[in-house]
């Protein structure tokens, strides 16, 4: 009896020292939410000693004095410009995502269940063009991209991001799973490529897309790169460029827009939590 | 009659290959289009370009690579690269670890799991003004060090400038392990809870203790997690560069001045030919190391 309380002590110490970096992680999320509902000039107040330099700290309420939606009012209301980056970022992330789908799904069922003479090759080649950093292909991608003269519109971001080898990758973490004597006994049974595809690859392996969908959207509603290179118009520019741009001098405002940019991300993790550590599980998998 | 044989069977399986062959490239054939004319030929392009003149482009040979050997911003860009992806590596694949471990003794870790991965989801320009509010001059974490000395009485009013000297390269080591803390875990659980279970019993069974099982049974079973740990926390340090761009532009103080950051002022001023021969030596280094590290890789398993 003591033994087990003793054991309970234990497991709730190791959760308690587990959770104490976990409050700082959360820092971040409870300082936009409260300084996104908090009145500009009591923010004001709080945040003057950092913008002039001064000798006092940053002040910070978890309740705010005077609670106000007016950021929000301001945002949602009188700001269409947000609503257009808004949907840029939704458009993007969208078309990325489909596309990826459309043309990486096949590859990566390709890779899963055709083991052909130089196929692993390839699949290494993919797995290099996966690791290389943005950076590194920047330039090559510019290059096709004046070419076709897309620089400076959403598909100049669009159409690299669709061959990405990333979903793949992961695609195929999914596809693996699928046991090759169930491909086989489908052929015996008359069935023809496609149709075992879509049958049997796809409703097998679809948490290997799910995954992809999942760590993808978190990763294209975040990007900056891309966008920073390729499009020079403001107007097409996705949210998470755009937020710092705002101003000190609009800091309930800016932490607002934050805090909207968070929900769409937020519900995508709380949603597919669990496709996303199936995702970060698969994108470690050796082939 | 066994020649005869021998040749039926071989016509069988080149059929047998050709029945595969098709349709794995019909599968294929949409997406290595794409990579073929979005990458692989380009790059080629660049290569060729690496040895020409921007403008003119005119041969030059080896003369844009020995323009960047001795460009101070790319050696400076390098060292601060190759100094971060020494330093923080380490400390990410060091704390996942720790995190993982007593995480896996849990039954029920999915919430802790959660709060470490959020940061994952949180796009990076939502957290920016966060940073500027914890890490300038008058920020929360002077203010709680302030406060932490005040208590201890050890020192006193601490008023460090973390963005605008050298401490913003432990500013971006934080961040980088605030951000990634969570899929490292995740790497390291499912490899944890992938040993199978009578090897952890039949050596407790033996009286090992809990670092006995840590050191002799669990940490020796995640070698393999531990090389795809290395090479995904690397191509993930590659995007801190969103961080340092928001927080301090794209001439930053000099000990956070990244590769990515070299890139981006080449590519705004239209100095391909720069840009050309770094790619091309960044392109292979990393090439090398991939290689070498699939290499290790495949000896550990």
């Amino acid at each position: 009896m003591l033994k087990a309380l003793g054991q309970s002590v234990k497991k709730n110490m190791t959760v308690l020292l587990l959770l104490l970096p976990a409050v700082f992680i959360c820092l971040p999320v409870v300082l936009i939410i409260t300084g996104s509902v908090m009145d500009s000039m009591e923010l004001k107040q709080y945040l003057y000693p950092v913008f002039s330099d001064g000798e006092d700290f940053i002040r910070w309420k978890l309740m705010p004095d005077y609670p106000t939606f007016e950021h929000y009012g301001r945002l949602l209301f009188f700001t269409p410009s947000f609503f257009v980056l808004f949907w840029n970022s939704v458009r993007l992330v969208i078309g990325i995502l489909a596309g990826q789908m459309l043309v990486g799904v096949p590859a990566a069922w390709a890779f899963a269940s055709y083991r052909v003479r130089g196929s692993r090759t390839l699949f290494v080649l993919y797995v290099v063009l996966m690791l290389l950093p943005f950076q590194v292909t920047m330039l090559s991608s510019y290059l096709v991209l004046d070419r076709l003269s897309l620089m400076n519109t959403h598909l100049a971001i669009l159409l690299p991001a669709v061959f990405s080898t990333f979903p793949i990758f992961l695609s195929y973490g999914g596809f693996r799973a699928i046991p090759m004597q169930l491909l086989e006994a489908a052929r015996i049974d008359g069935a023809g490529e496609l149709r075992i595809f879509f049958t049997i690859g796809l409703p097998l392996g679809k948490s290997g897309l799910l995954s992809a969908i999942v760590l993808g959207f978190l990763e294209y509603w975040n990007m900056m790169e891309q966008p920073l290179a390729f499009l020079e118009d403001k107007a097409l520019w996705p949210l998470s460029l755009y937020l710092p741009e705002i101003s000190w001098m609009q800091a309930g405002f800016a932490l607002c827009a934050s805090f909207i940019t968070l929900i769409p991300a937020a519900f995508v993790f709380v949603l597919g939590q669990d496709y996303l550590e199936q995702g970060i599980i698969y994108s470690g998998l050796k082939e | 009659m066994a020649e005869q044989k021998r040749n039926v069977h071989k016509k069988g399986s080149v059929k047998m290959a050709a029945r595969r062959n098709v349709p794995f490239a019909l599968f294929l054939l949409p997406s290595f289009g794409g990579v073929l004319i979005f990458v692989l030929l380009p790059f080629l392009d660049v290569m060729k370009r690496s040895f020409h003149t921007a403008v003119t482009t005119e041969f030059t040979g080896l003369k844009n690579y020995q323009v960047i050997f001795h460009n101070q911003a790319f050696l400076l860009a390098v060292q601060n690269t190759i100094r971060f992806t020494l330093v923080c590596i380490p400390l990410l694949v060091l704390a996942g670890l720790l995190v993982a471990i007593p995480l896996s003794t849990l039954k029920d870790a999915g919430l802790i799991k959660s709060v470490y991965l959020f940061p994952l989801a949180m796009p990076t320009a939502t957290i920016v003004l966060v940073w500027k509010m914890v890490f300038y001059r008058q920020g929360f974490l002077n203010l709680f060090l302030t406060k932490l000395g005040e208590v201890t009485g050890q020192w006193g009013s601490v008023r460090i400038d973390y963005l605008g000297t050298g401490a913003s390269f432990w500013v971006l080591v934080a961040s980088y392990l605030w951000k990634n803390t969570g899929y490292t875990v995740v790497l390291w659980l499912a490899g944890i809870l992938a040993i199978p279970n009578e090897l952890l019993e039949a050596a407790r069974v033996d009286g090992a203790g809990r670092w006995k099982c840590i050191r002799y049974i669990i940490l020796p079973n995640l070698k393999g997690s531990f090389y795809t740990i290395v090479i995904l926390s690397f191509l993930n340090s590659f995007k801190i560069y969103r961080e340092a761009y928001l927080v301090a532009g794209s001439y930053p103080q000099e000990d956070i001045y990244l590769l990515q950051h070299l890139f981006n002022n080449w590519f705004v001023n239209m100095e391909f030919d720069k840009m050309a021969a770094a790619a091309v030596c960044v392109g292979i280094v990393l090439f090398g190391a991939i290689m070498l590290l699939q290499r290790l890789w495949d000896k550990a398993e």
